[in-house]
C-alpha cells in the first residue's frame, strides 16, 4: 500500500528581478540562500535527508546537475544522491512530485525537493554561423589560410543572440510565449481589460500577503557578497492600477495584442524547497506536516494551447478522486500570463470543454477568484521557471493551513504543451 | 570525507618499499626492484617531522649503507601526512651554548655535503610543509619533485637567523637567485608550481603520480631547472650588489637593521660569496653563529616558544562543530567570518538585516584575501550562515555574544538564549568593559558561562583572552580553551577585571600619548619613539584607530573602577568626540586621514628644532605599561609571566624582539624601572606610582 506523504516544511528565496545583468546569485546560490536557514529550523539532522531532487531549466555550465553542486555546498552528506530533474516551467513540481513517488514507494523517508533559477544568468549564445566561423578559424593551418577565414567574418555573427529569448520560444511551432497566451485570450475572449483587471489584483494580493507577515517563514531574506540585503520580492508594483497597466503597449503582437509587461509573468531569479516526508519519519522527529499530498498528474496538449496544461492536468485528478470543481478550497494556477489564467478558469467552466473534453461529466464549474492565487502570483512575484511549480505547492500548502481549506490544487503551464498538478490536503 | 574516501585514504602516499620497512629511529628505508632506495622520514611520535640531530646523524648512516650497496638512485621522502618537514627542531637551540650550536651545523653540513655528493641520482619527493631545514635537505638532493599540495618556504628570518643548513647558498644556487633571496628575507613560503616556476623544484605532480615522476627522473625525462640562467648572471659580484641594495632598500621599509640583523646579513652573505658555493657555506656557518647568539634572535626563539606554550594550553578537542554569534557589528562579524574559515558551521545573529550585509561583505573581502582560492572562498561563505530568527541559538555548541556593552542589552539576550542552549554547550560573551560576574547574575547556569575576548582584526591579532569568573566550571573553561587553538588563535587565560590584561597594560600607555600631546610634544615625535621602541603603531595612532570615542568609554570606566592613579583625558579630547572627530572612522582625529584611510603625517625630521621634546619620552610611554601589567599580576589577573608576555605581543604587537614586556622589564632591571617610576612620579604625579606588584619580579 503507497505510504502517505508530507509537506513538512519549506522555504524560498526573495523573487528578484532580472534587470538586464546577472544577479547576484546563480541557481546554485540562490538554493543554497534559502536551503540553509530551512535545514536551520529542522529537528532531524542533516544525515536524515535521504534524497535531494531539485528543478533547474537554465542550468549555467559551473554548475552541472546542481541539485548535486547545491546538497554539498548545503553541508548535506557526501554519501546522499542527489539529481535533477527537468520539465520546463514545470521543474520545481517535478522534483516534489518525484519525492513524492519515492517517499510513496517506502525507499526514502525524508527528501528534499526544490527549484532553482537565475533567468538573469541566462548565457548569451553564438549565431550558428560565429560557431562555424570560429571552428573554421581553429581549423586553418596556415596563417594565409587563417587570413582567408578572418575576412569570413560577417558583422551579425558578433551579435549574439539572447538565450532567453530562444528558451522562451517553442521549437515545434516557433511561437514565443507570449503568442500563445495571445491564441487563448482569442479563443476565450478574454478582453485587454480583464487581463489587466487580473494582473492589478496579483500585485495587490503579493503586497497584502507580504505587510501582513503571511509570508515571514515562507519568504527567508538573502543576503549577496557583496552586501546587498534581498528581504522582499521585488518585483511587486502595489501602486498599479487598471489605468496605469492599460497604458503599456502589447510586447509580443503589436499593435493588436493583449499581452503586455504588465499582464505577463516577470523575469526573475529565485529558489524554493520543499522538505517531504513519510509518516514515520514525521513521527521520529516530531515533525509537524504543513499538507498531505494525495495525487500528482502530468497532461499534455498542443503546444500552441501550452497555457491550458492546468486543465489537462488537474482534470484527471479530479476524475480519480471523484472531486468536482467545486470540491477544491483554494487553486494556485502559476500565472504565466493573466490571459492564460483566465482562460483556464473558463475552460474548467464551459461544459463544452469540461464534459466534452476534460470528461468530468458534470464536476467542471468555475473558479471564484477569492480561491484562485490568494496572495498573487508570477506577474507580481515574477516567474523563475525552474522554481515556480515548487513555490506554488508550497505556498498553497501554507495558506490553506493559514485559512483553513481543506484541499487544493496546485498546477502549472508548462512551455512545449504540457501541464502539471497536485492535489494536497490539510494534514 | 566520507565512509568510502576515508577507508581509501591511506593507500595514496606512494612510499615505495618503505612502505612496509620497519621504523629505524626517524627513518624507514627499502630498496625497490628497480634497485632505488626508498628512505622515508617519520619522526616517532610527532605529527610532523623536524630535522633535529638524530634525524641527520641517523642519515649519515644511511648514507654509508646507500655508499655500499651503490642503489640506481635515493627517494627521500616524508611518511607524514602533513608534509615534508615543518624545519630544524628549535628545541635543540633553546638550552644549548653557541659551540653546541655550531657543532652540531658542522655536522649537519657534512651529512648534507656527504648526501649532495651521492654517485648515484639523489631525488627529494616534498609534499605539504617543506620548511627551512627541511627544504635544506630537499636542497641537497639532485633533483626536487612536488606534490601539489607542497609549500616552500626559509621561515628562519622570524627566528632573527637566515637558513644555517646550507639553504642560502644552494637555493641561490638552484633557483632564481633574486626570488631565492626575497623568499628568504621575507620568510614567506611559496607554493608548488611558484616554486617550480623559480627552479626551486623541477617538478610539480600530483600524488597518484609520484612514482611514474620517479621513474621519468631516473630516465632523464625531467624538465632541467630554470634558475641556472640567472644564477650565472649573479655570478659578478657587480650585478649582486645592484641587487643587493635593493633588496636592502625593500628590507629597510618593513625592519630596522638595529632590531633585526638577520635579513641584512643575508643579504651581505651573498652579495659577498654569491659565487662562490664553498666560500658561501663557510661564511652562512659563521653569520649563522652570530645570529643565533643575538639578542633578537633569543627573544625572536623565545616568542615561538610562548606561541607553543600557549596554543599547549589546550586539554584535548573542544568538540565544536557549530558556532553561533549573536551580533553582526564590526567584532561579531569578524568572529563569525574567521571561525567560518577555520573551516565551522557558523550562524551570525543580528535583529536587523542591513549589519548583516556589512557583515558579509567584509567577510567576503577579508576570506578573498586570506584564502584567494575562489572555492574556499565559496565555501567558506557558504558555512557562514546570517540568521536573523537566531536559529543557530539551539544548534550551536558555542554561542558567542558580540552585542554592544550594554548590560541590561546582554542580559536580556542570555535570559533569551539560555534556555535554548544545547545541552553541552557553552555560552561565551566578547566583553571587553564589564564585568564577568555581573554578566553572569541571572544565569541559571553561570558554569557555562566564559569570556572569550578577541582582538581586532581578528584575523591578524592571534590573541583571546579566555575571560573566568568564580562561577565558570573547568569544563567551559577548557572548551573554550580548546576552540580557541582550534580557531588557530592563542589562549592566555585572564580572571575578570576591569580592562582584563591587555587593555588594562595598552591604556596608561594610550593615556599618556594624549597627555603629552596636551603639553606640545608633536604627535609625530611620540608615535615615532614608540614605534622605534618595537610597538606596531603609535599610541596617537592607536588612539585614532581605536576611536577617541571608545578611547575616551574605556579610559572613563577603568578611571571610575581602578580609582584614582589613572591619568586624567584632556578636556579637548571629550569636545572632538562631541564633535564627531572620531579618529580613522570619521576620517578625523588626533590626524587628519586620507581616502586610504592612512594618517597625514609630517616626517619627524622636518619637525622644528625647537619643537618640546622629552628625555623620558619613550619610559614615559612604556614604563606605565609595565606597571599596570605588574599590578594584574599581583591582583592575579594572570600569573604566569611567559603567557603574560605572549599576550602582550600577539595581541598588541608588543616589540617580539624583545621577547615580551616583562622579559624586557627583568633584562633592564627590576631595580632601574622602579627607580625611574619614582622619578617620573616626581616630575608627573602619582600615576607613575610603582606598583607594589614589582616585589614579585625581585626574586
Amino acid at each position: 500500500m503507497p505510504k502517505s506523504v508530507f509537506i513538512v516544511d519549506g522555504a524560498r528565496t526573495p523573487f528578484i528581478k532580472a534587470r538586464g545583468k546577472p544577479g547576484p546569485f546563480t541557481p546554485v546560490d540562490l538554493a543554497v540562500q534559502c536551503g540553509r536557514p530551512l535545514l536551520m529550523r529542522q529537528s532531524f539532522p542533516e544525515t536524515a535527508i535521504d534524497l535531494v531532487i531539485l528543478g533547474c531549466v537554465n542550468v549555467v555550465a559551473d554548475e552541472m546537475n546542481p541539485a548535486r553542486v547545491a546538497s554539498l555546498r548545503l553541508g548535506i552528506s557526501e554519501e546522499t544522491p542527489a539529481f535533477t530533474v527537468q520539465i520546463n516551467c514545470g521543474s520545481g513540481m517535478q522534483s516534489i512530485d518525484t519525492a513524492f513517488r519515492y517517499i510513496e514507494r517506502g525507499t526514502a523517508d525524508i527528501v528534499m525537493a526544490g527549484g532553482a533559477e537565475a533567468l538573469s544568468h541566462s548565457p548569451l549564445v553564438l549565431r550558428r554561423g560565429a560557431v562555424d566561423w570560429f571552428a573554421r578559424l581553429n581549423g586553418a593551418k596556415t596563417a594565409g589560410d587563417r587570413l582567408k577565414v578572418m575576412t569570413g567574418l560577417k558583422a551579425d555573427y558578433l551579435k549574439p543572440v539572447i538565450g532567453l529569448e530562444r528558451g522562451l520560444t517553442d521549437p515545434i511551432t516557433d511561437l514565443n510565449m507570449g503568442q500563445t497566451a495571445e491564441i487563448l485570450a482569442h479563443l476565450f475572449n478574454i478582453s485587454r481589460r480583464d487581463a489587466d483587471t487580473y494582473a492589478v489584483e496579483s500585485h495587490h494580493r503579493l503586497a497584502k500577503a507580504t505587510s501582513e507577515g503571511w509570508l515571514a517563514h515562507e519568504m527567508l531574506s538573502t543576503v549577496a557578497r557583496d552586501g546587498s540585503v534581498y528581504d522582499h520580492d521585488d518585483g511587486v508594483r502595489p501602486q498599479s492600477d487598471v489605468r496605469s497597466l492599460g497604458k503599456l503597449k502589447p510586447v509580443f503582437e503589436r499593435p493588436y495584442g493583449k499581452v503586455t509587461p504588465g499582464n505577463a509573468s516577470q523575469i526573475t531569479d529565485g529558489a524554493s524547497w520543499v522538505l517531504l516526508a513519510s509518516e514515520e519519519a514525521v513521527a521520529r522527529y516530531d515533525l509537524k506536516p504543513i499538507a498531505r499530498i494525495v495525487d500528482s498528474e502530468w497532461g499534455a496538449l498542443d503546444p500552441s494551447i501550452m497555457g491550458l496544461g492546468p486543465v489537462v492536468s488537474s482534470a484527471p485528478i479530479l476524475r480519480r478522486q471523484e472531486m468536482a470543481v467545486a470540491d477544491v478550497d483554494l487553486w494556485e494556477i502559476n500565472e504565466a500570463f493573466a490571459a492564460q489564467v483566465l482562460a483556464c478558469v473558463e475552460a474548467l467552466d464551459e461544459p463544452d470543454i469540461a464534459d466534452g473534453v476534460l470528461k468530468l461529466e458534470g464536476a467542471g464549474g468555475r473558479i471564484a477568484r477569492d480561491q484562485l492565487n490568494v496572495d498573487g502570483g508570477a506577474i507580481s512575484l515574477g516567474h523563475p521557471v525552474g522554481t515556480s511549480g515548487n513555490r506554488i505547492t508550497l505556498h498553497l500548502a501554507n495558506a490553506m493551513k493559514r485559512l483553513g481549506k481543506k484541499r487544493g490544487i496546485a498546477t502549472e503551464c508548462i512551455g512545449g504543451g504540457q501541464g502539471g498538478a497536485m492535489l494536497l490536503e490539510a494534514a | 570525507m566520507g565512509r568510502m574516501l576515508s577507508a581509501l585514504s591511506d593507500r595514496s602516499r606512494e612510499l615505495g618499499p618503505a612502505r612496509l620497512a620497519e621504523q629505524d629511529g626517524n627513518w624507514r628505508s627499502g630498496m625497490d626492484e628497480d634497485y632505488v632506495y626508498w628512505l622515508v622520514l617519520d619522526c616517532p611520535g610527532k605529527s610532523v617531522n623536524t630535522i633535529g640531530r638524530d634525524v641527520l646523524t641517523e642519515l649519515s648512516r644511511h648514507i654509508d649503507h646507500i655508499v655500499d650497496q651503490k642503489p640506481a638512485a635515493v627517494v627521500i621522502r616524508s611518511g607524514k601526512p602533513a608534509g615534508f618537514a615543518a624545519g630544524a627542531d628549535i628545541n635543540q637551540f633553546k638550552d644549548a651554548s653557541t659551540g653546541d650550536i655550531r657543532g652540531m651545523l658542522k655536522e649537519g653540513h657534512l651529512v648534507l655535503d656527504r648526501l649532495a655528493d651521492l654517485n648515484c641520482k639523489t631525488i627529494a619527493i616534498v609534499h605539504g610543509h617543506c620548511l627551512g631545514g627541511g627544504l635544506e635537505l630537499a636542497l641537497a638532493c639532485d633533483m626536487r619533485i612536488a606534490v601539489s599540495d607542497a609549500t616552500l618556504g626559509f621561515p628562519e628570518v622570524m627566528l632573527g637567523l637566515h637558513p644555517g643548513l646550507g639553504g642560502t647558498y644552494r637555493s641561490t644556487m638552484i633557483a632564481d637567485p633574486v626570488e631565492a633571496m626575497t623568499m628568504m628575507l621575507t620568510g614567506k613560503s611559496m607554493r608548488a608550481k611558484k616554486a617550480k616556476s623559480i627552479g626551486l623544484v623541477d617538478a610539480v605532480v600530483e600524488e597518484r603520480h609520484v612514482a611514474s615522476a620517479v621513474t621519468a627522473a631516473l630516465r632523464g625525462e625531467l624538465g632541467s631547472k630554470s634558475g641556472g640562467i640567472k644564477s650565472q648572471a649573479f655570478g659578478f659580484k657587480p650585478a649582486r650588489s645592484l641587487a643587493a641594495r635593493q633588496m636592502r632598500k625593500k628590507t629597510a621599509e618593513k625592519a630596522p637593521k638595529s632590531t633585526y640583523p638577520a635579513p641584512y646579513k643575508l643579504i651581505d652573505l651573498w652579495e659577498e660569496h654569491g659565487g662562490s658555493p664553498r666560500s658561501m657555506q663557510e661564511a652562512e656557518l659563521q653569520s649563522f653563529a652570530e645570529l643565533i647568539e643575538s639578542e633578537t634572535s633569543r627573544n625572536l626563539v623565545r616568542v615561538f616558544f610562548l606561541r607553543e606554550k600557549m596554543r599547549g594550553l589546550r586539554t584535548g578537542k573542544s568538540g565544536v562543530k557549530h558556532v553561533h554569534v549573536i551580533g553582526a557589528g564590526a567584532m561579531g562579524g569578524e568572529i563569525a567570518a574567521w571561525a567560518a574559515k577555520q573551516g565551522f558551521r557558523v550562524t551570525l545573529g543580528d535583529v536587523a538585516l542591513k549589519p548583516m550585509g556589512k557583515a558579509i561583505k567584509s567577510a567576503a573581502r577579508m576570506l578573498e584575501k586570506v584564502l584567494k582560492d575562489p572555492i574556499k572562498v565559496r565555501d567558506a561563505l557558504d558555512r557562514l550562515m546570517p540568521d536573523v530568527d537566531n536559529l543557530g541559538v539551539s544548534r550551536a555548541d558555542i554561542v558567542i555574544e558580540a552585542v554592544p556593552e550594554k548590560l541590561d542589552l546582554k542580559r536580556r539576550i542570555y535570559a533569551d538564549v539560555e534556555p535554548r542552549l544545547k545541552e553541552g554547550a557553552i555560552l561565551a560573551t566578547n566583553t571587553s568593559a564589564l564585568p564577568l560576574p555581573d554578566l553572569a547574575e541571572g544565569l541559571a547556569d553561570p558554569s557555562r558561562f566564559v569570556g572569550l575576548h578577541f582582538f581586532n582584526p581578528v584575523s591578524r591579532m592571534q590573541l583571546i583572552e579566555i575571560v573566568s569568573h568564580d562561577k565558570v566550571s573547568d569544563e567551559t573553561r577548557d572548551m573554550a580553551t580548546n576552540f580557541a587553538v582550534e580557531l588557530s588563535r592563542l589562549p592566555a587565560p585572564v580572571a575578570s577585571a576591569p580592562g582584563f590584561l591587555v587593555n588594562r597594560a595598552l591604556l596608561p600607555y594610550m593615556a599618556e600619548a594624549l597627555i603629552m600631546v596636551d603639553e606640545g610634544i608633536p604627535k609625530e615625535r611620540i608615535d615615532a619613539r614608540a614605534e622605534a621602541f618595537g610597538m606596531p603603531m603609535g599610541p596617537v595612532e592607536l588612539n585614532d584607530q581605536v576611536g577617541l570615542d571608545v578611547a575616551l568609554d574605556v579610559a572613563t570606566s577603568l578611571r571610575e573602577r581602578l580609582g584614582g592613579s589613572f591619568p586624567e583625558t584632556p578636556a579637548w579630547l571629550r569636545q572632538m568626540v562631541e564633535k564627531g572627530q572620531l579618529g580613522r572612522k570619521s576620517g578625523e582625529g588626533l590626524y587628519e586621514y586620507d581616502e586610504k584611510s592612512k594618517p597625514k603625517k609630517r616626517p619627524v625630521d622636518a619637525l622644528k628644532d625647537d619643537s618640546k621634546d622629552d628625555p623620558n619620552l619613550t619610559d614615559r610611554l612604556i614604563l606605565p605599561m609595565l606597571n599596570a601589567i605588574v599590578a594584574s599580576m599581583r591582583e592575579g589577573v594572570i600569573t604566569d609571566e611567559e603567557i603574560i608576555d605572549g599576550a602582550m605581543i600577539f595581541g598588541t604587537g608588543f616589540a617580539p624582539f624583545r621577547g615580551g614586556p616583562l622579559h624586557y622589564a627583568r633584562k633592564r632591571g627590576v631595580d632601574d624601572i622602579v627607580a625611574k617610576l619614582d622619578a617620573l612620579k616626581e616630575k608627573h604625579g602619582a600615576r607613575f606610582t610603582p606598583d607594589a606588584g614589582w616585589d614579585l619580579l625581585r626574586n
